[in-house]
């Protein structure tokens, strides 16, 4: 009887169709979706491009076509660069923190006999609980005077620090809390590609006389995780570029703008001093940087993880 | 290896483990023994771990009555659980066309949805912001909910999962006269449980933990959302009472880490099946 019906209603494609009336009913039912892309997502970005080139401010009655003049004034301000840098600062010691810890949490809790499930429930929780919250603690821990951070430095004889009033330091913390909050979900993707790995390939290392440890990981274990460890390198690149929670709470962008991040530019100029127009064209750095990540991770996926 | 090299490694991995665990539990534990410790001892220049005088339930005590904290929960579930349901609801049928109907426009909607995966919530920020305010809405439940009624995220999990679902079980559907919306409802949902769980707490985690967004567009204090909330209670208090804002944070992430606790393989799951936003 299935069989029947399928015949009747399956095209070449082997797809279920429903002549006549499937063309509708399949509009119908996916159009609250394209309504909705078109309206926050697919005509946003157009309007961000077309504002990214105009002067508008929110609340001003017109707007003027300005050409490239916001990336112009970006290019020659200071703070945008500064922003720029610290991004990149911020991320080029997350990603390989967070990424590393992840790692090395995953193989490590992959080869205890007992006491897997504790150990990664630990690490994830930072995963879940609320990052603001989680950031005020953080900020007591660094208080100047009271924090648990300083007493213990002054407790062992080390000089104490104003760790998120200090120019040279409050980019380094902010990134400590980064890898600190991120490195358990890195974990658990890990933990997935290393249940993936073949046993046999062990095995075989193994008779081949491929001593344990080391040897074993450089042969068998690091390439058969490429396809894992590229993906999680790009999934915490595309989140470093996108720090914003702890900037906002603990350091506002400060001191001196030495913790200025893109997110957080994008934030001040579109949302406390409402220019939209220079808002917009910051957002369109920001929205290319990601998606040429995206990018790199395709274009590297296709040409070297061949492995499976 | 011999017995005694395996039990040496074995010691080696726990304590490594141990130390990473340290680093990752420290601020949990600092956050409990500030708020248990009076306002005296919160600002102590001696380092102590366990409080003299016994205060968390007094700081839990200040903290509800000095910060709205029954109100933010109470909003972080409303905001929450209306966003999910509404992607849900949004989601599922276009899912299912996407998985099993032939239909025009098919394949452009499928790589919009993909490229959508690729865009970050601050892309759309300005312009999302924008309309609110030309519909007179900023400020209100509409504001935090609307914006998120679209998950493109979860129209990809859930047309992944549909596809594997066999074309029998909507064929037999078809034939005991279910409509396709009917097909959606009482056949695919129940089938696709897993994902619908992953994805419903994959969306619960993001929004109820976001700050972005609730700051942007919230003013009135009745509206903060537990993150927003607790940041603004800060603020008031600055550099007064620790002991209580720990309390007061405490509460807010209390939520989430208890049905983390009920449910944990299920939320790792959930938030790294999901990973890809």
């Amino acid at each position: 009887m299935a069989e029947q019906v399928r015949r009747l209603w399956t095209t070449a494609g082997g797809r279920l169709t429903w002549p006549g009336a499937s063309l509708h009913i399949a509009h119908a039912l996916s159009a609250p979706a394209v309504a909705l892309m078109l309206l926050l997502l697919v005509g946003p970005l157009v309007v961000v491009l077309g504002l990214s080139l105009t002067d508008y401010q929110l609340g001003a009655d017109a707007l003027s076509f300005i050409g490239l003049d916001n990336y112009i004034a970006m290019a020659g301000d200071r703070v945008f660069w500064k922003s720029l840098r610290n991004t990149a600062i911020y991320s080029l010691v997350v990603v390989p923190g967070s990424v590393g810890l992840g790692l090395l949490a995953a193989l490590l809790i992959h080869g205890v006999a007992r006491g897997q499930a504790v150990y990664r429930a630990v690490f994830f929780l930072p995963v879940m609980a609320t990052l603001i919250a989680m950031a005020l603690v953080w900020e007591f821990m660094l208080h100047p005077g009271f924090g648990l951070v300083n007493l213990s430095l002054r407790s062992v004889g080390l000089t104490p620090q104003n760790w998120l009033n200090d120019e040279s330091l409050a980019l380094w913390v902010l990134a400590v809390i980064g890898i600190w909050q991120g490195f358990g979900f890195n974990m658990v993707l890990f933990s997935a590609g290393l249940l993936g790995i073949p046993r046999p390939l062990y095995e075989a290392a193994a008779i081949d006389g491929v001593p344990a440890g080391w040897a074993r990981f450089r042969l068998v274990t690091w390439p058969m995780l490429a396809p894992v460890t590229l993906f999680v390198v790009v999934v915490t690149s595309i989140k470093s570029f996108q720090v914003f929670d702890a900037v906002q709470v603990l350091t506002k962008g400060g001191p001196n703008k030495a913790t200025e991040v893109l997110v957080y530019t994008l934030y001040a100029e579109g949302f406390e001093f409402f220019r939209s127009g220079y808002a917009s064209a910051v957002t369109v750095v920001f929205l290319t940087i990601v998606m040429l990540i995206s990018v790199m991770k395709t274009r590297w996926l296709d040409r070297r993880v061949h492995y499976t | 290896m011999n017995r005694a090299s395996a039990a040496w490694s074995q010691a080696g991995r726990h304590i490594v483990l141990v130390a990473l665990a340290i680093f990752v539990l420290v601020p949990f534990a600092w956050m409990l023994s500030t708020a248990s410790k009076p306002e005296t001892e919160v600002y102590s220049d001696v380092l102590r771990w366990l409080p003299e005088h016994f205060a968390l339930f007094d700081n839990l005590q200040a903290a509800f009555a000095k910060a709205p904290l029954l109100r933010l929960l109470f909003n972080g579930v409303v905001v929450t659980g209306c966003i999910f349901g509404l992607q849900l609801l949004v989601a599922l049928p276009a899912a299912y066309a996407l998985a099993k109907l032939d239909f025009r426009g098919r394949d452009t909607l499928m790589a919009a949805v993909l490229l959508g995966l690729l865009i970050p919530q601050h892309a759309v920020a300005v312009p999302v912001f924008l309309l609110l305010h030309a519909l007179g809405l900023l400020d209100s439940y509409a504001a935090l909910i609307l914006p998120w009624t679209l998950s493109v995220f979860g129209i990809f999990l859930l047309r992944q999962f549909f596809k594997t679902v066999p074309n029998d079980l909507i064929d037999a559907a078809r034939i005991d006269g279910l409509s396709e919306l009917a097909i959606v409802w009482r056949v695919m949902l129940p089938t696709a449980w897993p994902a619908v769980t992953a994805f419903a707490i994959f969306s619960v985690v993001a929004h109820w933990n976001d700050y972005f967004w609730p700051l942007i567009v919230i003013n009135s204090p009745e509206l903060l959302t537990p993150p927003l909330g607790v940041a603004q209670f800060r603020n008031q208090e600055a550099g007064t009472n620790y002991g209580v804002l720990m309390a007061a944070a405490m509460v807010v992430i209390a939520p989430l880490l208890i049905a983390f606790a009920l449910a944990q393989r299920r939320f790792v799951e959930g938030i790294t099946l999901t990973g890809m936003k």
